[in-house]
């Protein structure tokens, strides 16, 4: 870290959870889901259904963030995410500005706070950041001038709840109401922030069953803590289930051999149409992308019937949009 | 003070509007209602002109200009209309003429779906305390209120305005 830079003190002890909240319990970042209540997370997707129709006008824009400026602050590769936040921010009329720090400023050697203050210098509103270090957003968060919000857009293994809630959401759009559902979670859930997002959201909205499905060693110590029922095997794990979601295999995060090979990882765990058959017939496959076809999904179970993978993104704009509008209305409620 | 009775106010409304599409030689105008109380005066309004073409409706939360204040509104019913605009005479009808943002935002919204040919303002209850220079073109009545005081349609059936006192929760009928 360089000199110039004043480092402000972290909010002590505070978690995320309450640190992400206006006095009043509006949203003011969005970092992680842990903490959120069951009436917070309804909101976001009420609001999420509102943003939805936005898309179907002629002039596919809304007024709403016009003369707010947006910083999707990337520290790691993203096509997907980074290009749905920015078209998010555009339908909300904000200006956005890309910045992928990989390439740019800490390659000269200047510290993450000095890009931070040059930033906020530029009179920006919001930073939505991804970044390899989990507890990264929340870092920035902490540090940032009391008018800017800050969106986690992946941070580490530790959260990616905008991805969480675009899965909710797609979720809802097809099952409406969770109480119901049994949902399984197939593959790494070691290395997957989506997968932690996930499974929060998840027990926070009420779901009736929220299983994982993974070998031993995709799977964090004490998974069952988290609130999920834990299959190794997909036989017994698929059976009845509503909710497939496939985890991406995290090939640039394994560290050591965890699996013997992506050909047995596929024999074992690989989607199929013969395994998604297991499920309820009216069941749908959801996969957060990009896909390793082949190796943690056929691609007869990626293109087929049962699969909503593409709808994900269409309906992640409008969580998006919700998300960015409900945080910057709690900024300047603050 | 109390507020008039709605169902007067909505027949006089049919009776100036027709007058209005005869005179101004309108044979296909189409019908919009702004979220919620517009909305209720217009499906009145249409069925009573017997308009053949679907009531479109707006809903202009993402229009406001109190966002700043107000925040996002979490259920913002979704605003319906055909897929262009351009060139239609639209009837754009609400419930209480107020300060006159509500219209323009859903005039902003409107001009979002194409370029009218003209828009035609008709309101139940024209209020006072106009901000913008908006007045309406077809009028149920006057009221005149203080500006802590605020009118409200209650609905759909039956319609009835009522007077909020702001800082109070006391509703006058």
């Amino acid at each position: 870290m360089s000199a110039g830079a004043p480092v402000r003190p972290c909010y002590a002890g505070a978690l995320p959870a309450r640190m992400q909240l206006t006095p009043g319990g509006t949203l003011k970042h969005f970092l992680t889901i842990e903490g959120l209540t069951r009436e917070l997370l309804t909101t976001i997707l009420d609001t999420a259904e509102s943003f939805a129709r936005v898309k179907d006008q002629p002039i596919k824009k809304v007024p709403l963030l016009r003369g707010k400026t947006i910083v999707n602050l990337f520290f790691e590769a993203s096509t997907r995410t980074r290009s749905t936040f920015e078209l998010a921010a555009k339908r909300l009329s904000a200006d956005i500005l890309n910045i992928n720090i990989d390439t740019a400023a800490t390659v000269k050697g200047e510290s993450l706070l000095d890009t931070l203050r040059n930033l906020e210098a530029m009179h920006t509103d919001m930073f939505v950041v991804r970044h390899p270090h989990s507890g990264a957003a929340q870092f920035i968060a902490a540090q940032v001038a009391p008018h800017i919000s800050v969106i986690n857009a992946g941070d580490g293994r530790h959260a990616h709840p905008t991805q969480a809630m675009l899965d909710m959401y797609t979720i809802r759009h097809y099952k409406r109401d969770f109480e119901p559902l049994c949902v399984a979670i197939i593959g790494d859930i070691l290395h997957s922030r989506v997968a932690r997002s996930q499974i929060q959201a998840l027990n926070a909205l009420g779901t009736g069953e929220v299983r994982v499905i993974g070998p031993q060693t995709l799977l964090p110590a004490a998974v069952e803590e988290l609130g999920v029922e834990v299959f190794h095997d997909m036989q017994r794990g698929l059976r009845d289930v509503d909710i497939l979601i496939t985890l991406r295999l995290q090939r640039e995060r394994m560290e050591g051999a965890v699996l013997p090979s992506e050909h047995e990882y596929f024999h074992l765990y690989g989607l199929t149409p013969e395994r998604v058959a297991l499920a309820k017939p009216d069941a749908i496959v959801m996969h957060p992308g990009p896909i390793n076809r082949g190796v943690e999904m056929d691609s007869l179970v990626a293109d087929g019937t049962q699969s909503v993978i593409l709808r994900q993104v269409t309906l992640g704009i409008a969580v998006r949009m919700a998300i960015m509008s409900m945080t910057i209305a709690g900024s300047l409620e603050h | 003070m109390s507020m008039p009775p709605v169902p007067p106010l909505i027949s006089k409304m049919e009776r100036d509007l027709k007058a209005l599409l005869r005179h101004r030689g309108i044979a296909d105008p189409l019908m919009v209602g702004i979220h919620t109380g517009g909305a209720w005066i217009a499906a009145q309004l249409h069925r009573r002109l017997d308009l053949p073409e679907p009531l479109g409706l707006l809903d202009i939360s993402f229009y406001r200009d109190d966002f700043s204040r107000l925040g996002v509104h979490p259920r913002v019913r979704p605003s319906s209309l055909p897929l262009s605009v351009d060139d239609r005479h639209i009837l754009l009808i609400d419930d209480v003429l107020f300060t006159g943002r509500t219209v323009r935002a859903a005039l902003n919204e409107l001009f979002d779906y194409g370029r009218p040919a003209s828009v035609t303002l008709g309101v139940l209850i024209d209020r006072g305390g106009r901000e913008l220079p908006i007045q309406a073109d077809v009028l149920g009545q006057t009221v005149d209120l203080a500006p802590h005081q605020h009118a409200k349609l209650l609905g759909p059936d039956p319609l009835e305005l009522s007077m909020v006192e702001a800082g109070a929760r006391r509703q006058v009928r």
